[in-house]
């Protein structure tokens, strides 16, 4: 896609806040999930969405990544998808599983590294603008845990991020 | 002897508890396991009892007979693996369509009252079998026809509304809120029918669970406005008790019958009573009842 002088300079003008119906600059996004090594006696790696919220009414703009019990026989890792109960109420539960470019396996405790494609997905349409990024976690005789984290849609930024207290580590986001 | 207490001495004579009528401790509840499902391998399994305390059973079980369950595309389903123990019943739902299920029971009852080769005689059962064993043109007929309605709402995926249609029998809830989408400390809005008009000024009793393990029940009570409308916000998680209770022309001040000859007072798949013959048609001061019931959880945020 061509992009005019003009309407980069109002991107610039208007960093941070959202513009009307400009489409968004296709930017790539950086996450880091820490998923933390918890010593428990019965320990199962935690189901883990991450969905991109809108801040001024809380709902969901998009979800990027599910983890979950993907290989599963009869693919019945499903049934503990609501369990993300957030992610759940506000986008889960009107998708089908599993969901292109959207399932995945659960993943090992760790720093694991993502790069969302701004020109695909839910951040090919998202418009510029201030947004949570959301990492829910839920865990199998664990807890449950959601950590967000602000950040600007739309140009390049500095890294942000937050830290879970239980379920999840550190989660850093960058727009690159 | 008054109508209330001939009605009153029907009662006592132990037929059915399952009724509120007179019967306020015991309060009937139908629990599920969960509410929000996820996925095609979806099963609940339910907990059915009249207990005192919440949601413990503690005094009997819930009889199942009149339990069904609705699935969302409006098809009456049996429930399955029932069992009825001391304490309380017990039964499954697979939920094998996306969408809200209603699980629950829609029962009428009459309790009646004549004379008879001048002795008093009683009757308490469906309308069918009123109109069978209550003789036509019986002299001093008193009735108290009654609706009730114990249920609770389960969803797999996202909810729908189907099975929230009104029959217009009894009392009956229109969710502006959905029941399987109730949030601790966010308001939901929920409206009221009675016999399909809104259920204005109705007073209905909200009592958390775990009473255990409280030193105060903790119930609380919301009044429905003009519209039968009214918003709770649930002040935690948790599994809550719903109730609301309409009685009418047990002492003379009839609404004008409970909507006509037999009207509104079909049981559960059950057909109007036979014909318009007097038995059927509800003398002036004659009583009519409809209570609503329903168990509905909070999620955490």
């Amino acid at each position: 896609m061509k992009r005019s002088p003009k309407l980069s300079l109002s991107l610039l003008t208007f960093a941070g806040a959202a513009v009307g119906a400009a489409p968004a600059l296709a930017g790539d996004l950086a996450i880091t999930v820490e998923v933390p090594r918890l010593t428990v006696a019965e320990y199962h790696k935690p189901y883990v969405s991450i969905w991109i919220e809108n801040p001024a009414d809380a709902t969901a703009a998009g979800t990027l990544a599910v983890w979950y019990d993907f290989g599963s026989k009869e693919d019945k890792g499903v049934k503990w998808l609501k369990d993300m109960r957030q992610w759940w109420r506000k986008a889960g539960r009107t998708m089908t599983f599993p969901a292109d470019g959207v399932s995945g396996a659960t993943r090992a405790p760790g720093p694991q590294k993502l790069v969302f494609s701004g020109a695909k997905g839910p951040l090919k349409d998202l418009k510029p603008g201030q947004y949570n990024l959301v990492v829910e976690a839920a865990r199998e005789v664990g807890g449950q845990e959601a950590v967000r984290v602000p950040f600007a849609w739309g140009k390049p930024g500095k890294l942000a991020t937050a830290k879970g207290t239980a379920e999840l580590g550190a989660v850093t986001v960058a727009v690159k | 002897m008054s109508l209330r207490n001939r009605l009153l001495a029907v009662a006592a004579a132990g037929l059915v508890l399952a009724l509120p009528l007179a019967a306020n401790a015991h309060r009937g509840w139908i629990v599920p396991s969960f509410t929000v499902l996820s996925g095609d391998g979806a099963w609940v399994t339910l907990d059915a009892a009249i207990s005192n305390e919440l949601f413990y059973a503690d005094h009997n079980p819930m009889r199942l007979d009149a339990v069904t369950v609705t699935a969302p595309d409006g098809s009456v389903d049996k429930i399955q693996n029932p069992a009825t123990g001391k304490y309380r019943s017990t039964f499954d739902v697979q939920l094998s369509k996306p969408g809200t299920y209603k699980i629950g029971s829609a029962v009428s009852t009459v309790m009646a009252s004549w004379t008879q080769d001048g002795q008093v005689k009683r009757f308490r059962g469906s309308p069918e079998d009123f109109a069978k064993q209550v003789p036509a043109g019986a002299a001093d007929l008193k009735t108290i026809k009654s609706f009730n309605r114990n249920e609770t709402f389960v969803t797999r995926d996202a909810p729908t509304t189907t099975v929230f249609a009104p029959t217009g029998k009894g009392l009956e809830l229109v969710p502006v809120t959905h029941p399987n989408d109730l949030v601790a400390g966010e308001a939901a809005t929920f409206k009221f029918l009675l016999d399909g008009k809104p259920a204005a000024d109705l007073e209905v009793t909200f009592a958390p669970g775990n009473s255990r393990y409280r030193a105060t029940p903790g119930d609380f009570k919301v009044k429905t406005g003009a519209d039968g409308a009214f918003k709770v916000t649930f002040p935690e998680a948790g599994m809550y008790w719903m109730n609301a209770v309409v009685r009418t022309g047990e002492t003379g001040r009839g609404p004008g019958g409970p909507g006509g000859p037999g009207g509104g007072m079909g049981g559960p798949g059950g057909g109007a009573p036979g014909g318009g013959a007097a038995p059927a048609t509800p003398q002036a001061g004659d009583g009519m009842s409809a209570s609503y019931t329903a168990t509905l959880e909070a999620l955490r945020p």
